[in-house]
């Protein structure tokens, strides 16, 4: 355990561990309840320790030195490289919906609505969650990884001993092109998602594509427009990835920087890092849905 | 020496320029000299330090002179690179004071720690070179980050300080960390703590894992920063025969205080047991 004193310097970038490791030693009377008690007290200090990173890197977003070439590096490799694999995914999810969605409403005599279905899915829930998870397993891993790295190399202390501050140089780069990039590659996978389900209602279903378009504007244009001509759905969205963005490099830079003890911990450090995001961004989308349907009126 | 246009002096790399980089730094040093900072140039006074229950340090108290080479010797996980890290302010302690040039980086303001560790270079125990950043980037990198220097003078002073730890900057330069061996490394890491002219400079073991020849060139290397640069050297290691060669102060750590203080021939000249047992 690090001395007090080193956390109050509040020079520290890795994030702190604060609360008591558990050391087995032996004993039969460490009781069960100290150890939950212990593992409460982790957790709590690790969300503390989250919440003092998220305020650390909003105040340096807004504030000199900044990275711009960083910036766009990290554009590039959070969003531009991640494009293709979202777009696969998306074309794939597209058809699939399609596929499935006509089974169902063949039953109905719906299949006219198969664009209303694949659009609304797709630009609401799927388009945002899904392409968030692939770039968390792509980018975010690769984030921790290459922190993670950097702190057990000593590089992270380098920085430091240089007088650069590690989160401006490497956590707000990441964070900013995070927020940006997610709404732009979700976009694209919502767009190719949605040709892929037309390319399925053509080319199986006997659609026109003008029938599957006008389809999929219905579904937009059903929930209403802000200033008159952007659909409430987009705004929903790209509120999602947007929020998904930050969640990814905040929790794969908390991870990352918090890596010890070798290459080992490097790995434990991303396996923790894609896990967490996982797990944050669905239960953002559930909060963000409750959040964006109160607002909206849906 | 960054004001100077190579036109019309001496070329870089040239013996003649060589001697002006080093006059030059000679009479930036007595600059800072004069300014103020007792003859400690770097001193730890009753330093206390623990790790939750663990006592890592227990009133340790030395210091080292301008031009002085102090090395910290002592067994593996008994705090010497702690040491470091506390002259840093990567660590703080719990008592006792870090002066680095008469000034307590522990106690004074963030601002103050950041302009007192431009004072300083590092060279850490794996060197801790940016992976992702060649050569020149890495040597450069502190220039970017607190000089105004143009590119061309950058360009200048990356090649210089190469050239100064034995490295080939026209072969170097645009390697990566990677394709460089432990020593090229480590001389790699000297240069880039040297570029920005700290008048002290701090090792972690810096010839542990090499070979007896590159740990030899690595001593020189070491010893002609003091003789040509004066800068004050602070070395941590667990090797008696290097720091023999290279330090005119020896420390020895043990269970978290020192236990030895002296030169290197007193080191030897010792009838204590531990120290004895611990020279070989």
């Amino acid at each position: 355990m690090r001395s007090n004193a080193f956390w109050r310097s509040g020079e520290h970038t890795s994030i702190p561990e604060r609360a008591p490791k558990i050391v087995p030693d032996g004993s039969a009377r460490r009781s069960a309840a100290r150890l939950a008690r212990d593992a409460v007290l982790r957790m709590a200090f690790a969300v503390e320790a989250y919440c003092r990173l998220f305020v650390r890197v909003s105040r340096a977003c807004l504030s000199q030195p900044f990275y711009r070439g960083d910036l766009v590096q990290q554009m590039d490799t959070i969003g531009v490289a991640s494009i293709f694999i979202v777009m696969l995914t998306g074309l794939f999810t597209g058809m699939v919906l399609a596929l499935q969605s006509a089974v169902e409403m063949e039953r109905f005599g719906a299949t006219v609505y198969i664009g209303r279905l694949v659009g609304a899915s797709t630009i609401r829930e799927l388009g945002p969650v899904l392409t968030a998870l692939i770039v968390t397993g792509r980018a975010g891993a690769g984030m921790a990884a290459a922190l993670g790295a950097m702190r057990v190399t000593e590089q992270v202390d380098a920085l430091r001993t240089m007088g650069v501050d590690p989160i401006r140089k490497l956590v707000v780069p990441r964070f900013l092109a995070a927020l940006v990039m997610l709404p732009v590659v979700t976009i694209i996978g919502d767009a190719v998602a949605i040709l892929g389900g037309l390319l399925i209602a053509v080319l199986t279903l006997d659609f026109t594509a003008q029938l599957y378009i006008n389809s999929v504007w219905d579904t937009l244009a059903q929930s209403g427009f802000v200033l008159r001509v952007i659909p409430i759905d987009l705004i929903q969205g790209l509120v999602k990835p947007f929020t998904f963005g930050g969640i990814i490099a905040l929790t794969s830079c908390f991870h990352g920087l918090r890596a010890e003890g070798g290459t080992e911990g490097v790995g434990r450090a991303t396996t923790r890092a894609v896990v967490t995001s996982s797990i944050l961004i669905l239960a953002a989308d559930y909060f963000l849905t409750q959040i964006l349907l109160a607002m909206f009126q849906w | 020496m960054s004001d100077r246009t190579p036109a019309g002096g001496p070329q870089p790399g040239s013996e003649a320029f060589e001697a002006e980089l080093r006059d030059e730094i000679r009479r930036e040093l007595e600059t800072h000299a004069s300014e103020g900072g007792g003859p400690e140039i770097v001193e730890l006074r009753d330093v206390w330090l623990s790790f939750g229950d663990h006592e890592v340090l227990r009133g340790v108290s030395l210091g080292v002179a301008r031009g002085g080479t102090l090395c910290i010797l002592g067994g593996s996980g008994v705090g010497k690179s702690t040491i470091l890290r506390l002259m840093l302010r990567l660590l703080l302690p719990d008592r006792g004071e870090v002066l680095i040039e008469g000034r307590d980086i522990s106690a004074v303001s963030r601002p103050e720690a950041l302009a007192l560790r431009e004072r300083m270079g590092m060279v850490f125990q794996g060197s801790a070179l940016f992976d992702s950043l060649n050569v020149f980037d890495n040597v450069a990198f502190p220039l970017y980050e607190h000089t105004t220097l143009a590119e061309d003078e950058i360009r200048e002073r990356v090649e210089e300080v190469l050239s100064f730890v034995d490295l080939d900057p026209a072969v170097v330069l645009p390697l990566l960390p990677s394709a460089l061996s432990g020593g090229m490394r480590k001389r790699v890491a000297i240069a880039r703590a040297i570029a920005h002219r700290p008048p002290i400079l701090l090792f972690d073991e810096p010839t542990s894992g090499l070979d007896p020849i590159t740990t030899r060139r690595i001593d020189e290397l070491i010893l002609k920063l003091r003789r040509e640069l004066h800068v004050c050297v602070v070395v941590v290691t667990h090797d008696v025969r290097s720091a023999s060669r290279i330090a005119t102060e020896t420390a020895l750590l043990r269970d978290g205080e020192i236990i030895f203080s002296g030169t290197p021939e007193e080191m030897h000249a010792t009838e204590d047991r531990y120290v004895r047992a611990f020279r070989g």
